[in-house]
């Protein structure tokens, strides 16, 4: 069972409180995009196994959104955090590194 | 004016732990900034109670404040009051970015009073509710089952239980049923 500190209530809730919204830090690709710069939005997706970032949702909560950092082979949860922002907390990045260093993701290291 | 009649008209399961739909009670939603001096002000001018921190509730008899989320708070008045309330909360909040809503009507209350409510809540709630986490006070929007619910305890034996109206029956079978299967001994 995934569980997993909702950012915004700061109550500890599993997976069955949430609801799984896919890929975190997407870049939105609207009109005016290259087509290939837009299929990559549509459909190429992060597929790691170890350290991945993700949106949930506290759908029998708040109802707000987050982002989680997690790793997919040990279900390990590094840290969640508000979605307002477009890159990982240097602290979340930095304990990731603790724990697995040399880790990447994205563009992001 | 018709009646106004709660979801299941006071229907009771009486035993160790009693199961009661406590009748109407006043449900207002307030989205805005919970920051908000005037917000904060009118609310606990009409709720009579003070305002509550995140993840808590401020409730005495039919009257409280509940957090819901970082823009959304739980007022509670009588039934009979709920017009009143609105109109002041308008008029404080006038020109400002707010919703005020009266969800009476859209709400059950249910009220689990006894020796292990505790545990008939745990069993049916995905929420950590050991008495170091959770105490009078403290309030958790969570599930019932498979329905959406919310809670808080008004005192160490009873709980106040929150969930929509169309599945008030579900909720209160649910909650009889794990109250009749009786204590676990997990907190004890």
């Amino acid at each position: 069972m995934l569980i997993l500190n909702c950012p915004y209530c700061g109550v500890e809730t599993d997976e069955t409180d949430l609801h799984a919204g896919g890929q975190a830090h997407l870049k939105r690709e609207g009109p005016g995009s290259s087509d290939d710069d837009f299929e990559d939005y549509l459909f190429m997706r992060e597929n790691p196994k170890g350290v991945h970032f993700e949106r949930w949702r506290h759908v029998y909560g708040c109802g707000k959104w987050f982002h989680a950092a997690r790793c997919t082979s040990t279900l390990e949860v590094f840290g969640t955090y508000p979605a307002q922002t477009l890159e990982p907390p240097q602290e979340i990045c930095d304990k990731i590194s603790q724990k697995r260093p040399g880790w990447s993701w994205g563009t992001f290291k | 004016m018709s009646n106004a009649i709660s979801a299941l008209q006071g229907r009771m399961t009486p035993g160790e732990v009693t199961i009661r739909e406590a009748g109407l009670r006043g449900m207002i939603i307030l989205r805005g900034d919970l920051g908000n001096k005037k917000l904060r002000s009118v609310c606990k001018t009409v709720s009579g109670v003070s305002f509550p921190e995140q993840g808590h509730a401020n409730c005495i008899d039919e009257r409280g404040l509940c957090w819901m989320s970082p823009d959304e708070l739980l007022v509670m008045v009588p039934y009979g009051e709920v017009a009143d309330a609105i109109v002041k909360i308008d008029k404080a909040l006038k020109g400002q970015h707010y919703l005020a809503e009266n969800v009476s009507d859209a709400r059950a209350l249910i009220m689990v009073e006894g020796s292990y409510s505790r545990e008939v809540l745990a069993k049916l709630a995905p929420a950590d509710l050991h008495p170091d986490s959770f105490q009078p006070g403290d309030f958790r929007r969570t599930r019932l089952g498979q329905v959406a619910a919310a809670f808080w305890m008004q005192d160490e034996d009873t709980f106040e239980v929150i969930c929509f109206r169309s599945v008030a029956e579900y909720a209160f079978d649910l909650l009889a049923a794990s109250a009749k299967s009786g204590p676990v001994g997990h907190f004890s």
